[in-house]
């Protein structure tokens, strides 16, 4: 059976849950499934013999800020009986909850914490919900997209008061985001630029090579 | 002398109350500067008398925001967060991610058959290094000292190894996506075949101090049982799994690199206890040596890496004379290559178990989005389930077996 077979199986197996089911660049299976199915269909993919998909083997949360629904949680599944990996993914925003998997596998508990702990993403039934890779008392989700790469507060032991403090980031240099966009080639066919696009064309990147400056 | 006199006020000491509370348990706070709590892990553990009711692991207190590091990076310049993740078996870090990135760039079959050997040497030279350094400090954690000072001597040879390839004892940064950073230097395949062939010995001399070592036994036998369902349901990988009778290990059953044409054997356990993963990673190590073996036998000169100078730099001399791969070397070490838009989950068996990569580009010459996928992570997970009913030294042995490090744990 190919991905792609498999893919279709379930998707007729677990019915409207399953939105999308594709297989990525031809090696690894990905079905997007509703908030709401989430749970039945990885129960379908756990329990049913065709498939048993024993092992979450991952469990994270993506940000997409210019998505309606700006967070992902993606489930990497693993079967040990068929030798098979299989992705799910589901879509929320900040206050939607997603189900907790908890219960189909206990292994899905620090995970949920962490993307709770990343993200901000609610996982419901989750009976622990706390932080687990941040500090004590840390606020924010850092991997956010809108989160800084700097955080907001540094850290330092204070000798004067005995005790390690909390200050707001200052950075002696600004962080530098290089635009690494170059209007340089092709702006003008000098001599020589034939090579470039002579090996480009080689390699089927482009059908022709472009065309002289234009007025 | 002018000026005001600083005056340092101290507070009054808040009063302090005395109350006297009863309970039926205690806690334990076990770490994070703990010897045997491998690292920065802060157990709390809930006690009744000697025995462990609940244990509640906390972690993170080596978190760096590796993955949050890693978008802002280009692929070439994340490789060395990688090294930085498992710290005690940098090589099999890396060789997920270069795998990874080979795989979204489309060139896993332009990789040349020498690079692919080296990878795969290395990794097993690695998942050596890995063991020798978990069997040896879990010994020590149950109270044998011996094992730790003979066995660090054999990890100074592979650590040598990594030296003359990658210029640093741990974080080499060696693999590349397309290849390896250099060919191996002159005289180092003679190097690891002398070095091979006297290990054997030394792993007999270690079996022999501790296999059938009656206070090692006692220390480990039926502690920390998982079943082989339990060890699926909290997602346990490698040697874990393993030890727990499970026959999964993803260079047989999902072959990457050149593992699909080698000759090795799975060892499993078949009680899942602290002894049985003791015993899988041993016959492990025999057989990475086998596979070490068989990579220098089938090595042959060639290419290190692939040769689309849009992947992997030119070399140093073509640069003196060509104004392209001069171009070329500047704009792979600045910009770096664009990785086209995909996702993929890249697994590689590391010593420790599955280690994956989920990686999403969005085309640019950044990741969109990394997830490490640590096999410790799962692992510590299932502490309390582990632990509960043994005794409080137990919980030492439980950890020891399961090859916890916190590079990897926390990221």
């Amino acid at each position: 059976m190919t991905l792609a077979e498999l893919g279709a199986a379930i998707a007729e197996a677990a019915g409207p849950a399953v939105q999308e089911a594709f297989v990525e660049r031809g090696q690894e299976l990905v079905l997007r499934v509703t908030r709401q199915g989430l749970l039945p269909v990885l129960t379908l993919l756990r329990d049913d013999p065709r498939l048993s998909f024993e092992q979450l083997m991952d469990l994270c949360g993506m940000d997409w800020p210019e998505r309606a629904e700006r967070f992902e949680v993606v489930y990497n599944l693993l079967s040990l009986q068929h030798n098979r990996r299989i992705r799910v993914l589901v879509a929320t925003d900040e206050a939607t909850p997603v189900p907790s998997v908890m219960e189909i596998w206990p292994a899905a508990s620090w995970y949920e914490r962490e993307a709770w702990d990343m993200y901000g993403i609610v996982f419901e039934g989750q009976p622990d919900l706390r932080r687990l890779l941040t500090d004590y008392g840390f606020e924010g989700h850092p991997l956010r997209k809108d989160f800084p790469l700097t955080g907001h507060v540094e850290v330092r032991y204070d000798e004067a008061r005995k005790q390690v403090v909390y200050e707001p980031v200052s950075l002696t240099q600004d962080f530098r985001n290089f635009d690494f966009l170059s209007p340089w080639e092709g702006m003008t066919t000098l001599p020589g630029d034939e090579k470039v696009h002579l090996t480009r064309e080689a390699r089927g990147q482009i059908e022709s090579a472009p065309e002289g400056p234009k007025a | 002398m002018s000026g005001e006199v600083s005056l340092h006020v101290v507070p009054p000491a808040e009063e302090t109350t005395k109350r006297t509370v009863e309970v039926e348990s205690h806690h334990i706070n076990f770490g994070p500067q703990h010897p045997a709590a491998h690292g920065v892990l802060r157990l709390i553990l809930e006690m009744k008398g000697e025995v462990v009711e609940r244990a509640d692991p906390h972690i993170g207190l080596l978190h760096r925001g590796t993955e949050k590091l890693m978008e802002y990076k280009t692929y070439l310049q994340a490789m060395p967060y990688m090294d930085r993740l498992d710290y005690v078996s940098p090589m099999c870090m890396e060789h997920s991610w270069v795998l990874a990135v080979e795989k979204l760039l489309g060139i896993e079959e332009q990789v040349p058959e020498r690079a692919r050997w080296i990878r795969t040497m290395f990794a097993e030279l690695t998942r050596i290094a890995n063991h020798l350094l978990n069997i040896t400090t879990y010994a020590l954690d149950v109270g044998a000292i011996t094992p730790s000072l003979w066995g660090f001597e054999q990890r100074e040879y592979l650590i040598e190894f990594y030296e003359q390839v990658g210029g640093s004892h741990y974080h080499v940064n060696y693999f590349r996506a397309g290849g390896v950073h250099k060919d191996l230097p002159a005289g180092l395949t003679d190097k690891i075949e002398k070095w091979a062939a006297q290990f054997p010995k030394f792993l007999d001399e270690l079996e022999g101090l501790l296999t059938e070592n009656r206070i090692f036994k006692q220390r480990t036998v039926d502690i920390g049982v998982m079943s082989a369902e339990q060890a699926m349901a909290w997602g346990f990988s490698g040697p874990c799994i393993r030890a727990s009778g499970c026959a999964w290990d993803l260079r047989k059953s999902q072959p990457y690199e050149m593992y699909g044409q080698l000759d090795f054997d799975v060892p499993v356990g078949v009680h899942g206890d602290c002894y049985d993963r003791y015993l899988v990673r041993m016959q492990e190590m025999r057989q990475s040596l086998r596979i070490v073996h068989q990579c220098l036998e089938r090595m042959k000169p060639g290419p290190i890496k692939v040769l689309d100078n849009k992947i992997a730099p030119p070399p140093r001399g073509e640069m003196k004379r060509s104004m392209e791969s001069l171009i070329h070397h500047f704009k792979l070490y600045t910009e770096g290559y664009h990785v086209p838009e995909g996702a993929t989950y890249t697994v590689t068996e590391a010593p420790k178990g599955e280690f994956g990569v989920y990686m999403v580009a969005d085309g640019t010459n950044r990741p969109y989005r990394v997830k490490i996928r640590a096999p410790g992570f799962a692992h510590l997970q299932a502490m309390e389930t582990l632990s509960k009913g043994h005794m409080l030294a137990d919980a030492v042995s439980i950890i020891g077996s399961l090859d916890i490090v916190f590079g990897e744990i926390d990221r």
